[in-house]
Protein backbone atom coordinates (compact mmCIF):
# COMPACT_ATOMS: atom_id res chain seq x y z
CA UNK A 1 0.00 0.00 0.00
CA UNK A 2 2.65 2.47 1.28
CA UNK A 3 4.59 1.37 -2.48
CA UNK A 4 1.85 2.17 -4.08
CA UNK A 5 1.28 5.52 -2.51
CA UNK A 6 4.09 6.89 -3.13
CA UNK A 7 4.44 5.78 -6.39
CA UNK A 8 0.57 7.12 -7.18
CA UNK A 9 2.35 10.35 -5.41
CA UNK A 10 5.07 10.40 -7.81
CA UNK A 11 3.10 10.17 -11.25
CA UNK A 12 0.95 13.15 -10.06
CA UNK A 13 4.28 15.36 -9.64
CA UNK A 14 5.40 14.42 -13.36
CA UNK A 15 2.52 14.48 -14.95
CA UNK A 16 2.99 17.05 -17.48
CA UNK A 17 0.29 18.78 -19.83
CA UNK A 18 0.27 17.73 -23.21
CA UNK A 19 1.60 20.44 -25.47
CA UNK A 20 3.74 20.37 -28.75
CA UNK A 21 5.66 23.72 -27.98
CA UNK A 22 6.80 24.86 -25.05
CA UNK A 23 6.99 28.43 -24.12
CA UNK A 24 9.77 27.76 -21.61
CA UNK A 25 13.61 28.10 -22.25
CA UNK A 26 15.66 25.71 -21.23
CA UNK A 27 18.08 27.02 -18.49
CA UNK A 28 20.82 24.35 -17.73
CA UNK A 29 21.99 23.67 -14.01
CA UNK A 30 24.36 26.77 -12.88
CA UNK A 31 25.62 27.36 -8.97
CA UNK A 32 22.85 28.72 -7.15
CA UNK A 33 23.73 28.22 -3.29
CA UNK A 34 27.10 27.54 -1.47
CA UNK A 35 26.25 26.92 2.51
CA UNK A 36 29.93 26.65 4.87
CA UNK A 37 28.78 25.54 8.55
CA UNK A 38 31.57 24.84 11.42
CA UNK A 39 30.67 24.32 14.74
CA UNK A 40 32.58 23.51 17.98
CA UNK A 41 31.11 20.74 20.59
CA UNK A 42 31.78 20.05 24.15
CA UNK A 43 30.38 18.10 27.38
CA UNK A 44 31.32 16.75 29.97
CA UNK A 45 30.22 13.85 32.28
CA UNK A 46 30.59 10.14 34.36
CA UNK A 47 28.55 8.30 33.15
CA UNK A 48 30.64 6.42 29.96
CA UNK A 49 29.24 3.60 28.26
CA UNK A 50 32.83 2.58 27.40
CA UNK A 51 33.77 2.30 31.16
CA UNK A 52 30.39 0.38 31.92
CA UNK A 53 28.65 3.21 33.17
CA UNK A 54 31.04 5.32 35.02
CA UNK A 55 33.93 7.18 33.99
CA UNK A 56 34.66 10.60 31.99
CA UNK A 57 32.09 11.35 28.81
CA UNK A 58 34.74 14.25 27.80
CA UNK A 59 34.48 15.12 24.24
CA UNK A 60 35.28 17.94 21.85
CA UNK A 61 34.03 17.67 18.36
CA UNK A 62 34.95 20.02 15.20
CA UNK A 63 32.35 19.31 12.95
CA UNK A 64 32.57 21.48 9.09
CA UNK A 65 30.15 21.26 6.38
CA UNK A 66 30.08 22.09 2.60
CA UNK A 67 26.95 22.54 0.57
CA UNK A 68 26.20 23.58 -2.93
CA UNK A 69 23.31 23.78 -4.34
CA UNK A 70 22.94 23.83 -8.32
CA UNK A 71 19.44 25.12 -9.61
CA UNK A 72 18.36 24.76 -13.64
CA UNK A 73 15.04 24.63 -15.30
CA UNK A 74 13.93 22.60 -18.49
CA UNK A 75 11.85 23.58 -21.63
CA UNK A 76 8.52 22.08 -19.35
CA UNK A 77 9.53 24.97 -16.72
CA UNK A 78 10.71 22.13 -14.42
CA UNK A 79 12.81 23.00 -12.01
CA UNK A 80 15.87 21.04 -11.16
CA UNK A 81 18.16 20.96 -8.14
CA UNK A 82 20.95 19.30 -7.57
CA UNK A 83 22.74 18.99 -4.23
CA UNK A 84 26.32 18.37 -3.28
CA UNK A 85 26.84 18.40 0.50
CA UNK A 86 30.29 17.11 1.81
CA UNK A 87 31.10 16.70 6.02
CA UNK A 88 33.92 16.77 8.01
CA UNK A 89 33.81 16.36 11.62
CA UNK A 90 36.86 15.26 13.75
CA UNK A 91 36.84 14.49 17.63
CA UNK A 92 38.60 13.56 20.70
CA UNK A 93 36.53 11.49 23.78
CA UNK A 94 38.47 10.77 26.47
CA UNK A 95 36.77 7.71 26.95
CA UNK A 96 37.65 6.11 24.10
CA UNK A 97 41.05 5.44 25.77
CA UNK A 98 39.57 2.98 28.06
CA UNK A 99 38.92 0.91 25.24
CA UNK A 100 41.97 -0.42 25.93
CA UNK A 101 41.46 -1.76 29.58
CA UNK A 102 44.68 0.23 30.53
CA UNK A 103 44.11 3.45 29.00
CA UNK A 104 46.23 3.37 26.24
CA UNK A 105 43.74 3.34 23.60
CA UNK A 106 43.87 6.69 20.71
CA UNK A 107 40.99 9.16 22.19
CA UNK A 108 40.85 10.97 18.28
CA UNK A 109 38.41 10.21 15.46
CA UNK A 110 37.53 11.55 12.30
CA UNK A 111 34.81 11.10 10.15
CA UNK A 112 33.65 12.33 6.59
CA UNK A 113 30.15 12.01 4.99
CA UNK A 114 29.35 13.38 1.22
CA UNK A 115 25.75 12.80 -0.25
CA UNK A 116 24.41 13.75 -3.26
CA UNK A 117 20.56 15.14 -3.69
CA UNK A 118 18.82 15.75 -6.95
CA UNK A 119 14.96 17.16 -6.92
CA UNK A 120 12.57 18.31 -9.90
CA UNK A 121 9.68 20.15 -9.29
CA UNK A 122 7.34 20.99 -12.04
CA UNK A 123 5.70 24.69 -12.07
CA UNK A 124 2.36 23.03 -9.67
CA UNK A 125 5.05 23.00 -7.08
CA UNK A 126 5.26 18.76 -7.34
CA UNK A 127 8.39 17.42 -7.14
CA UNK A 128 10.47 14.09 -7.23
CA UNK A 129 13.72 13.39 -6.53
CA UNK A 130 16.70 10.74 -4.71
CA UNK A 131 20.02 11.17 -2.92
CA UNK A 132 22.79 9.22 -2.22
CA UNK A 133 25.13 8.98 1.78
CA UNK A 134 27.97 8.30 2.24
CA UNK A 135 30.26 7.96 5.59
CA UNK A 136 33.21 6.85 6.76
CA UNK A 137 35.04 6.97 10.36
CA UNK A 138 37.55 4.10 11.78
CA UNK A 139 35.11 2.31 13.30
CA UNK A 140 32.17 2.72 11.18
CA UNK A 141 30.89 3.13 7.58
CA UNK A 142 27.44 3.99 6.87
CA UNK A 143 25.90 3.76 2.98
CA UNK A 144 22.13 5.06 2.17
CA UNK A 145 19.88 5.76 -0.36
CA UNK A 146 16.60 7.54 -0.59
CA UNK A 147 13.62 8.58 -2.79
CA UNK A 148 11.17 11.33 -2.19
CA UNK A 149 8.15 13.18 -3.62
CA UNK A 150 6.16 15.73 -2.46
CA UNK A 151 2.70 17.27 -4.10
CA UNK A 152 0.71 20.09 -3.45
CA UNK A 153 -3.23 19.05 -3.00
CA UNK A 154 -5.79 21.25 -2.64
CA UNK A 155 -5.32 25.11 -0.93
CA UNK A 156 -1.97 25.87 0.87
CA UNK A 157 -1.23 22.01 1.62
CA UNK A 158 1.29 20.13 0.56
CA UNK A 159 2.19 16.38 1.35
CA UNK A 160 5.89 14.60 1.41
CA UNK A 161 7.03 11.21 1.72
CA UNK A 162 10.61 9.67 1.54
CA UNK A 163 11.48 6.25 1.66
CA UNK A 164 15.58 5.82 2.80
CA UNK A 165 17.62 3.42 3.75
CA UNK A 166 20.86 2.89 5.86
CA UNK A 167 22.94 -0.04 5.42
CA UNK A 168 25.88 0.64 8.02
CA UNK A 169 29.09 -1.83 8.96
CA UNK A 170 30.25 -1.54 12.72
CA UNK A 171 33.78 -2.31 13.05
CA UNK A 172 33.78 -5.31 16.26
CA UNK A 173 36.23 -3.38 18.25
CA UNK A 174 36.00 -4.91 21.64
CA UNK A 175 37.82 -4.02 24.72
CA UNK A 176 41.07 -5.09 24.88
CA UNK A 177 40.15 -7.69 27.71
CA UNK A 178 36.58 -9.27 26.06
CA UNK A 179 38.40 -9.51 22.25
CA UNK A 180 37.12 -12.78 21.55
CA UNK A 181 39.76 -15.43 20.50
CA UNK A 182 38.81 -16.05 17.21
CA UNK A 183 39.35 -11.94 16.56
CA UNK A 184 42.20 -11.44 18.81
CA UNK A 185 45.89 -12.95 16.79
CA UNK A 186 47.25 -13.83 20.40
CA UNK A 187 46.56 -13.15 23.53
CA UNK A 188 48.50 -10.48 24.37
CA UNK A 189 47.27 -8.07 21.49
CA UNK A 190 44.48 -5.66 21.67
CA UNK A 191 42.82 -2.99 18.78
CA UNK A 192 42.95 0.54 19.92
CA UNK A 193 40.54 2.55 18.95
CA UNK A 194 41.75 3.57 15.72
CA UNK A 195 41.39 -0.15 14.44
CA UNK A 196 45.06 -1.10 14.93
CA UNK A 197 46.14 -3.88 16.94
CA UNK A 198 48.66 -3.07 19.21
CA UNK A 199 50.94 -5.88 21.28
CA UNK A 200 51.49 -6.06 25.26
CA UNK A 201 54.10 -3.90 25.59
CA UNK A 202 51.94 -1.07 23.60
CA UNK A 203 54.01 -2.04 20.38
CA UNK A 204 52.32 -1.09 16.67
CA UNK A 205 51.29 -4.44 15.23
CA UNK A 206 49.50 -3.23 11.76
CA UNK A 207 45.91 -2.64 11.08
CA UNK A 208 44.19 -6.01 12.12
CA UNK A 209 41.31 -7.41 9.74
CA UNK A 210 39.03 -6.84 12.21
CA UNK A 211 35.27 -8.22 11.11
CA UNK A 212 32.24 -5.79 11.18
CA UNK A 213 28.79 -6.46 11.73
CA UNK A 214 25.75 -5.25 9.84
CA UNK A 215 23.14 -2.74 11.01
CA UNK A 216 20.48 -1.37 8.48
CA UNK A 217 17.91 1.41 9.44
CA UNK A 218 14.42 1.48 6.58
CA UNK A 219 12.54 5.19 7.31
CA UNK A 220 9.20 6.12 6.02
CA UNK A 221 8.79 9.30 6.14
CA UNK A 222 5.39 10.90 5.73
CA UNK A 223 4.69 14.57 6.19
CA UNK A 224 2.26 17.47 5.22
CA UNK A 225 2.12 21.02 5.51
CA UNK A 226 -0.40 23.55 5.61
CA UNK A 227 -1.21 26.95 5.20
CA UNK A 228 -3.58 27.91 8.17
CA UNK A 229 -3.64 32.09 7.42
CA UNK A 230 -1.25 34.91 6.17
CA UNK A 231 0.82 34.78 9.65
CA UNK A 232 0.79 30.64 10.48
CA UNK A 233 1.89 27.85 8.93
CA UNK A 234 1.56 24.17 10.30
CA UNK A 235 3.26 20.87 9.72
CA UNK A 236 3.37 17.27 10.53
CA UNK A 237 5.72 14.46 9.84
CA UNK A 238 5.54 10.92 11.12
CA UNK A 239 8.30 8.58 10.65
CA UNK A 240 8.12 4.46 10.60
CA UNK A 241 11.72 3.00 11.38
CA UNK A 242 12.88 -0.15 11.59
CA UNK A 243 16.35 -1.19 12.19
CA UNK A 244 18.28 -4.49 12.11
CA UNK A 245 21.62 -6.40 12.68
CA UNK A 246 23.99 -5.04 15.54
CA UNK A 247 22.28 -2.26 17.15
CA UNK A 248 25.15 -2.00 20.28
CA UNK A 249 28.29 -0.92 20.41
CA UNK A 250 31.32 -3.53 20.69
CA UNK A 251 33.44 -1.34 23.02
CA UNK A 252 30.28 -0.70 25.36
CA UNK A 253 31.26 -2.33 28.48
CA UNK A 254 28.37 -3.72 31.37
CA UNK A 255 29.52 -4.67 34.60
CA UNK A 256 27.38 -7.31 36.50
CA UNK A 257 26.27 -7.63 40.08
CA UNK A 258 28.66 -10.50 40.40
CA UNK A 259 31.94 -8.60 39.71
CA UNK A 260 32.20 -9.83 35.63
CA UNK A 261 31.99 -7.91 32.58
CA UNK A 262 30.37 -7.82 29.07
CA UNK A 263 30.04 -6.60 25.90
CA UNK A 264 26.61 -4.51 26.35
CA UNK A 265 23.85 -7.08 24.41
CA UNK A 266 20.24 -5.36 22.72
CA UNK A 267 17.94 -7.08 20.46
CA UNK A 268 18.93 -7.33 16.85
CA UNK A 269 15.37 -5.66 15.94
CA UNK A 270 14.25 -1.95 17.07
CA UNK A 271 11.07 -0.77 15.64
CA UNK A 272 10.71 3.39 16.29
CA UNK A 273 7.48 5.73 15.88
CA UNK A 274 8.35 9.50 16.06
CA UNK A 275 5.57 12.15 15.41
CA UNK A 276 6.82 15.56 15.15
CA UNK A 277 4.72 18.50 14.81
CA UNK A 278 5.64 22.23 14.19
CA UNK A 279 3.62 25.51 14.11
CA UNK A 280 5.18 28.78 13.16
CA UNK A 281 3.33 32.35 13.95
CA UNK A 282 4.12 35.79 12.65
CA UNK A 283 3.29 37.98 15.45
CA UNK A 284 3.20 41.67 14.59
CA UNK A 285 5.99 42.36 12.32
CA UNK A 286 9.11 41.76 14.45
CA UNK A 287 8.47 38.96 16.20
CA UNK A 288 8.36 34.97 14.90
CA UNK A 289 6.97 32.23 17.05
CA UNK A 290 8.64 29.05 16.16
CA UNK A 291 7.06 25.96 18.13
CA UNK A 292 7.81 22.29 18.15
CA UNK A 293 6.70 18.76 19.81
CA UNK A 294 7.57 15.31 19.42
CA UNK A 295 5.97 12.17 20.48
CA UNK A 296 8.78 9.19 20.39
CA UNK A 297 8.33 5.32 21.19
CA UNK A 298 10.21 1.97 20.29
CA UNK A 299 9.68 -1.28 20.86
CA UNK A 300 12.35 -1.44 23.88
CA UNK A 301 10.05 0.47 25.95
CA UNK A 302 11.64 3.85 25.68
CA UNK A 303 8.87 6.89 25.66
CA UNK A 304 9.72 10.17 24.26
CA UNK A 305 8.59 13.99 24.77
CA UNK A 306 10.23 16.85 23.02
CA UNK A 307 9.19 20.78 22.72
CA UNK A 308 10.60 23.47 21.70
CA UNK A 309 10.27 27.19 21.38
CA UNK A 310 12.40 29.86 19.36
CA UNK A 311 11.12 33.43 19.34
CA UNK A 312 13.19 34.99 16.59
CA UNK A 313 12.90 39.21 16.71
CA UNK A 314 13.84 41.20 13.73
CA UNK A 315 15.74 44.40 15.28
CA UNK A 316 16.56 45.99 12.23
CA UNK A 317 14.77 44.10 8.76
CA UNK A 318 18.35 42.37 8.18
CA UNK A 319 19.27 41.53 11.64
CA UNK A 320 17.18 39.03 13.96
CA UNK A 321 17.84 37.23 17.58
CA UNK A 322 16.28 34.25 18.32
CA UNK A 323 16.24 33.02 22.03
CA UNK A 324 15.11 29.26 22.24
CA UNK A 325 15.12 26.52 24.69
CA UNK A 326 14.21 23.16 24.27
CA UNK A 327 13.21 20.47 26.88
CA UNK A 328 13.75 16.75 26.31
CA UNK A 329 12.05 13.84 28.74
CA UNK A 330 12.51 10.15 27.93
CA UNK A 331 12.18 7.04 29.71
CA UNK A 332 14.52 4.46 30.65
CA UNK A 333 14.58 1.05 27.04
CA UNK A 334 13.78 -2.38 29.15
CA UNK A 335 17.30 -3.54 29.22
CA UNK A 336 18.97 -0.39 31.01
CA UNK A 337 20.64 -0.80 34.14
CA UNK A 338 23.34 1.36 36.39
CA UNK A 339 26.70 0.11 36.47
CA UNK A 340 27.36 -2.68 38.86
CA UNK A 341 23.39 -3.65 38.39
CA UNK A 342 22.57 -6.06 35.74
CA UNK A 343 22.42 -9.82 36.81
CA UNK A 344 24.24 -12.54 34.74
CA UNK A 345 20.13 -13.68 34.18
CA UNK A 346 19.36 -11.49 31.82
CA UNK A 347 19.22 -12.08 28.06
CA UNK A 348 19.88 -7.89 27.28
CA UNK A 349 21.59 -5.82 29.11
CA UNK A 350 23.22 -2.20 28.56
CA UNK A 351 25.08 0.44 30.78
CA UNK A 352 24.52 3.63 28.10
CA UNK A 353 23.45 6.32 29.71
CA UNK A 354 21.87 7.73 26.48
CA UNK A 355 19.09 4.69 27.22
CA UNK A 356 18.32 5.34 30.48
CA UNK A 357 15.65 7.54 32.26
CA UNK A 358 16.69 10.97 31.84
CA UNK A 359 15.52 14.61 31.09
CA UNK A 360 17.74 17.50 29.57
CA UNK A 361 17.72 21.22 28.91
CA UNK A 362 18.78 23.06 25.85
CA UNK A 363 19.14 26.78 26.28
CA UNK A 364 20.68 29.39 24.02
CA UNK A 365 20.36 32.16 21.15
CA UNK A 366 20.67 32.19 17.56
CA UNK A 367 21.90 35.59 15.58
CA UNK A 368 20.70 36.13 11.96
CA UNK A 369 22.66 38.64 9.22
CA UNK A 370 21.45 38.85 5.84
CA UNK A 371 22.27 42.81 4.48
CA UNK A 372 20.70 43.48 1.10
CA UNK A 373 24.34 44.22 -0.55
CA UNK A 374 25.60 41.22 1.36
CA UNK A 375 28.49 41.05 4.18
CA UNK A 376 31.67 42.17 3.24
CA UNK A 377 30.53 41.80 -0.55
CA UNK A 378 27.48 40.91 -2.89
CA UNK A 379 27.80 37.31 -2.92
CA UNK A 380 28.42 36.70 1.15
CA UNK A 381 25.07 36.54 1.70
CA UNK A 382 24.17 35.92 5.37
CA UNK A 383 25.80 34.63 8.14
CA UNK A 384 24.17 32.67 11.06
CA UNK A 385 25.56 32.48 14.90
CA UNK A 386 23.94 29.85 17.01
CA UNK A 387 25.15 29.33 20.77
CA UNK A 388 23.61 26.83 23.10
CA UNK A 389 24.10 25.26 26.83
CA UNK A 390 22.64 21.40 27.02
CA UNK A 391 22.52 19.92 30.68
CA UNK A 392 21.17 16.39 31.65
CA UNK A 393 19.30 14.95 34.41
CA UNK A 394 22.71 11.94 33.88
CA UNK A 395 25.04 15.01 35.07
CA UNK A 396 25.82 15.37 31.53
CA UNK A 397 26.42 18.86 30.44
CA UNK A 398 27.68 20.24 27.01
CA UNK A 399 28.09 23.37 24.74
CA UNK A 400 27.36 23.90 21.15
CA UNK A 401 28.50 26.98 18.96
CA UNK A 402 27.59 27.02 15.07
CA UNK A 403 28.85 29.57 12.30
CA UNK A 404 26.68 28.94 8.83
CA UNK A 405 27.75 31.51 6.30
CA UNK A 406 25.51 31.30 2.98
CA UNK A 407 26.72 32.80 -0.29
CA UNK A 408 24.86 33.59 -3.57
CA UNK B 1 -0.73 3.76 26.28
CA UNK B 2 -0.21 6.08 23.69
CA UNK B 3 -2.84 5.79 21.14
CA UNK B 4 -4.23 9.23 23.30
CA UNK B 5 -0.62 10.53 23.22
CA UNK B 6 -0.14 9.97 19.47
CA UNK B 7 -3.72 11.01 18.67
CA UNK B 8 -3.66 14.28 20.42
CA UNK B 9 -0.79 16.14 17.85
CA UNK B 10 -2.91 14.53 15.15
CA UNK B 11 -6.41 15.85 16.20
CA UNK B 12 -4.30 19.16 16.74
CA UNK B 13 -3.15 19.41 13.26
CA UNK B 14 -6.20 18.04 11.82
CA UNK B 15 -7.83 21.00 13.52
CA UNK B 16 -6.03 23.70 12.62
CA UNK B 17 -5.81 22.10 9.20
CA UNK B 18 -9.58 22.20 9.03
CA UNK B 19 -9.38 26.25 9.92
CA UNK B 20 -7.11 27.64 7.11
CA UNK B 21 -8.10 30.29 4.59
CA UNK B 22 -7.38 30.75 0.98
CA UNK B 23 -3.37 32.94 1.35
CA UNK B 24 -2.92 34.49 -2.27
CA UNK B 25 0.75 34.90 -3.54
CA UNK B 26 0.82 38.63 -2.82
CA UNK B 27 -0.18 37.62 1.03
CA UNK B 28 2.16 35.46 1.50
CA UNK B 29 5.45 37.81 2.75
CA UNK B 30 5.15 36.79 5.99
CA UNK B 31 5.06 33.17 4.76
CA UNK B 32 8.26 33.70 2.94
CA UNK B 33 9.86 35.18 6.06
CA UNK B 34 13.36 32.48 6.59
CA UNK B 35 12.12 32.49 10.36
CA UNK B 36 8.58 30.53 9.24
CA UNK B 37 10.76 28.02 7.80
CA UNK B 38 8.83 24.87 8.53
CA UNK B 39 12.04 22.73 9.67
CA UNK B 40 15.59 22.99 10.67
CA UNK B 41 17.22 25.66 10.13
CA UNK B 42 21.47 24.67 8.55
CA UNK B 43 22.60 26.09 11.87
CA UNK B 44 20.67 23.71 13.94
CA UNK B 45 22.67 20.97 12.10
CA UNK B 46 25.24 20.26 14.73
CA UNK B 47 23.27 19.96 18.15
CA UNK B 48 20.34 17.45 15.90
CA UNK B 49 23.93 15.72 16.02
CA UNK B 50 24.55 15.85 19.48
CA UNK B 51 21.15 15.42 20.50
CA UNK B 52 20.59 12.18 18.57
CA UNK B 53 23.33 10.77 20.14
CA UNK B 54 22.70 11.70 23.85
CA UNK B 55 19.12 10.82 23.99
CA UNK B 56 17.49 7.39 22.90
CA UNK B 57 14.54 9.84 20.36
CA UNK B 58 15.44 10.73 16.97
CA UNK B 59 13.30 11.65 13.81
CA UNK B 60 10.57 13.37 12.76
CA UNK B 61 12.76 16.27 12.73
CA UNK B 62 14.07 16.38 9.56
CA UNK B 63 17.24 15.19 10.93
CA UNK B 64 18.54 11.08 10.02
CA UNK B 65 17.25 8.18 11.42
CA UNK B 66 20.33 6.10 10.07
CA UNK B 67 23.60 6.37 9.53
CA UNK B 68 27.12 7.70 11.17
CA UNK B 69 28.01 6.28 14.77
CA UNK B 70 28.26 9.20 17.18
CA UNK B 71 29.87 6.23 19.97
CA UNK B 72 31.23 8.14 22.52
Amino acid sequence: MTLVGIYILCMGAFAQPTKKDSVYASRPLRLDEVNFVTGYYTQEGIHSPVTGGIGTEHVVDLSNGLDVKFVGWDTHNTKHTLGVDVGFDHHTSASSAYVSKSGASKTGGTRIYPSLDYTAENSRGNSIGFGTYFSTEYNYKSFGLDVHAGRKIGDGTTVNAKLSGYFDKVKLIYPSELIPQTVATSPTTYTTASGNTVGNGGGYEGKSSIPSSPRNTYTLSLGAEQIINSRMQVSVVLDLVAQNGYLGLPFHRVYFNDGSVQVENLPGIRKKLPIGVRLNYFAGDRVVIRTYYRYYIDDWGLKAHTAELEVPVKITPFFSVAPFYRYYTQTAINFFAPYGAHTAAEQYYSSNYALSALTSHYIGAGFHLAPPDGILNKHFNALDVRFGHYTQSTALYASSLTFAFTFK
Amino acid sequence: MSTRKILFPVLAVALAFGSCVHVKEYQKNKLNDADMLLGARKSQKNELNFQNYREGAAGANGGKTGGGCGCN
